[in-house]
């Protein structure tokens, strides 16, 4: 596990929303490697629905920087043929509720092509996608689907919760010699901004961060709602209650090793995640608990999750994303709970 | 342009054209003796497989081929049967083809890998390689999203691709009639915005042509050509089809008269350069290439642990406690 970044490391850095971070990195990586290419709908000209590749095409030229016809099974089966034949591809699939129509290159060509191949060919490639609630889309632009994704064997899955991070990770994911699933919160494009350290900047995978330190429970969580779980941290630190905050960052690989540090420490455990529940990630944490860290929970672990639904319309969407007052009451709950 | 053609070309290609019928005769027969799983024969199509591959530069050129066309692919070395056979007894090292042999391993997921090879063309115009990408598919796959998607990325970014429908008339048991009810297969290129053309699939020296023509057409930054050549499958779709429950008995006896092994071969005895005592030694060679492929497909070292092997470029931690688990539990059963 690792820690946030030391302070002589953030001398240099300047404060950025996340979707900044993510225009910078992506700005670094391509002037660092010709290889990488940066394509998908809407990103070339525009620069992106969320401005994430803006000034790219500018800087870099439209045959590295390229809008693509709108088709997610062509923007990821090109991507894999380019991965083969020597670039770096970083598509960007425009919502990752589109990815239904490309699965079938994802979870059937880039996740297995190294393994198919017995190593000849690497799939390199970064794909940017993002999700999650709160931001009142239309249907299928905010559901979170880690616990799909997380099935796929040979697909590492990133899950930015910081600007900093979002910068060290994907850095991290474009230098991957492996297919990466960049996860990047809607909500936290504009409403995460924090330091970013300046220059070159890598966050290794698999190793979590304590987003804040605690004693009595640990909320786990995972992109957005590592800010979410940490505002109900802070709640509980009004009150003299020491509630931590582990934000996993990577999904794939996992940190279990952080987990079950989290365990060993407060024994009560609350999982968040935005998806449904029903054979979710959520649920491979507390499983994964299970086979490491039983005999020192204190309690039953609980999940914060959506709900066995599909995702729904934005008059109902608040109920269904975890928000400050579900989770602090799972808290509660745990912190009450007696054998 | 038609490339030169010398006599040691055609007796080349129809040495290939029965090496690939007696890899796949073979194949076939070892499927029936239990030891190896399901394969598609390539019967009929060598024409087609042989012809293009003959066009191509195996230095330069990629091949991204579905699951038949590897047996036809000898043009690209020993090493590709070696692979395909080892492939067919279900070892890893059968998706194996070593760099820098330009050769993708077998699809299984029909079309996807037309994608591929838009994408393996993408890079070789972004690294000004002068090479193309062909990419076999069958009628059946023209009915997937991914071979429209490829099609019309490839009209766009004109890419050096090749895109080459191995009409063999059935995807299992749907006659191509039912695939389709345009005007062929080739006719869908009028909407990518390329060139679509028909070709005579049992005739191997049309299809060098056309695929050729292609190929000087792409590495003249002309971009894709969408081939379609027309053949019949001779036999089973697998070693699991039983194609008397619906091919027509004398729509498969009019196939057989045009089989392209016998209408190729009489035509290089027509013109002189063929003869029994070659045709022969060809197959006898036929039978040496799939028996060294089996030799060395069947002497590959394998262990159960190897199941981990080249998921990622280096394993999760999970992973390694998966590994180290299960060897654990092996040591314990044996």
């Amino acid at each position: 596990m690792s820690t946030h970044p030391t302070s002589s490391q953030l001398r240099n850095e300047e404060t950025l929303t996340m979707v900044s971070a993510i225009n910078q990195t992506l700005m670094s990586e391509m002037q660092r490697d010709e290889r990488v290419m940066v394509f998908g709908e809407d990103v070339a000209r525009s620069g992106g629905v969320f401005r994430a590749t803006e000034g790219l095409m500018a800087r870099f030229g439209d045959d590295r920087v390229v809008d693509m016809p709108l088709a997610e099974a062509a923007i990821l089966g090109a991507a894999a043929g380019l991965a083969a034949g020597g670039m770096v591809p970083v598509p960007e699939i425009q919502f990752l509720g589109f990815s239904y129509q490309a699965m079938h290159q994802l979870a059937g060509q880039i996740a297995r092509f190294r393994y198919r191949t017995l190593g000849r060919f690497n799939m390199g490639i970064t794909i940017r996608a993002p999700f999650g609630g709160g931001v009142r889309t239309p249907e299928l632009h905010s559901d979170s689907l880690e616990g799909q994704l997380t099935n796929i064997a040979g697909l590492k899955i990133v899950t930015p919760a910081t600007a900093a991070d979002a910068k060290g990770l994907l850095t991290e994911a474009i230098r991957d010699p492996d297919p990466v699933l960049f996860l990047e919160p809607l909500r936290g494009y504009r409403g995460i901004k924090g330091p970013v350290p300046s220059g070159e900047y890598r966050v290794p995978f698999g190793q979590a961060r304590w987003a804040v330190a605690g004693d009595d429970a640990t909320i786990i969580a995972w992109s957005y709602q590592v800010e979410v779980a940490t505002r109900v941290a802070r709640r509980f630190a009004e009150q003299g209650i020491s509630v931590g905050v582990l934000d996993l960052r990577t999904l794939v690989p996992l940190d279990i090793a952080s987990i079950v540090d989290a365990v060993e420490r407060t024994g009560r455990i609350v999982v968040v995640e935005e998806a449904v529940p029903t054979g979710g990630f959520a649920a491979e944490i507390i499983a994964t608990i299970n086979e490491h860290a039983f005999y020192s929970l204190e309690a039953p672990p609980v999940r914060v999750s959506g709900f066995d639904t599909p995702y729904p319309v934005g008059m109902l969407e608040d109920t269904y994303v975890p928000d400050v007052r579900r989770i602090e009451a799972a808290v509660n709950k745990l912190l009450n709970a007696t054998p | 342009m038609a490339p030169t053609l010398h006599n040691e070309d055609l007796v080349g290609i129809l040495c290939e054209m029965i090496k690939a019928r007696i890899a796949s005769d073979r194949l076939w027969s070892l499927q029936r003796q239990g030891r190896i799983g399901t394969i598609a024969p390539i019967n009929g199509q060598e024409a087609t497989t042989v012809g293009a591959s003959w066009a191509l530069d195996p230095a330069h050129d990629w091949v991204v081929p579905q699951y038949r066309e590897p047996m036809g692919l000898g043009r690209y070395g020993p090493e590709i049967l070696h692979r395909f056979t080892a492939w067919a007894i279900g070892h890893p090292e059968g998706g194996h083809i070593p760099d820098p042999i330009r050769v993708f391993p077998p699809q299984i997921s029909l079309a996807t890998q037309i994608l591929h090879a838009v994408g393996l063309a993408w890079a070789l115009k972004m690294r000004k390689e002068p090479g193309v990408a062909l990419t076999f598919f069958g009628d059946g796959s023209t009915s997937e999203g991914d071979f429209y998607e490829a099609g019309n990325l490839a009209g766009v970014l004109e890419v050096p691709v090749i895109f080459l429908c191995s009409n063999n008339q059935w995807a299992i048991s749907t006659p191509a009639s039912r695939q389709t009810a345009s005007a062929g297969f080739a006719a869908k290129a009028e909407a990518f915005g390329i060139p679509g053309v028909t070709v005579d699939g049992n005739d191997p020296i049309a299809v060098l042509e056309v695929v050729g023509a292609a190929r000087e057409r792409a590495l003249a930054g002309h971009g894709a050509t969408l081939i379609e050549a027309i053949n019949y499958r001779l036999g089973a779709h697998t070693t699991a089809d039983d194609p008397t429950r619906y091919v027509p008995a004398d729509e498969l006896a009019a196939a057989q008269e045009r089989d392209p092994l016998v209408v190729f071969r009489r035509q290089l005895e027509d013109r002189g350069i063929w003869d029994r005592s070659m045709q022969a030694d060809a197959e006898r060679s036929g039978e040496v290439a799939i028996d060294e492929a089996w030799a060395w497909a069947t002497n590959l070292p394998l262990q159960q642990t190897d199941l981990f092997n080249h998921v990622f470029a280096s394993p999760t931690p999970r992973q390694q406690q998966q590994q180290r688990d299960l060897t654990e539990y092996l040591r314990g059963t044996q």
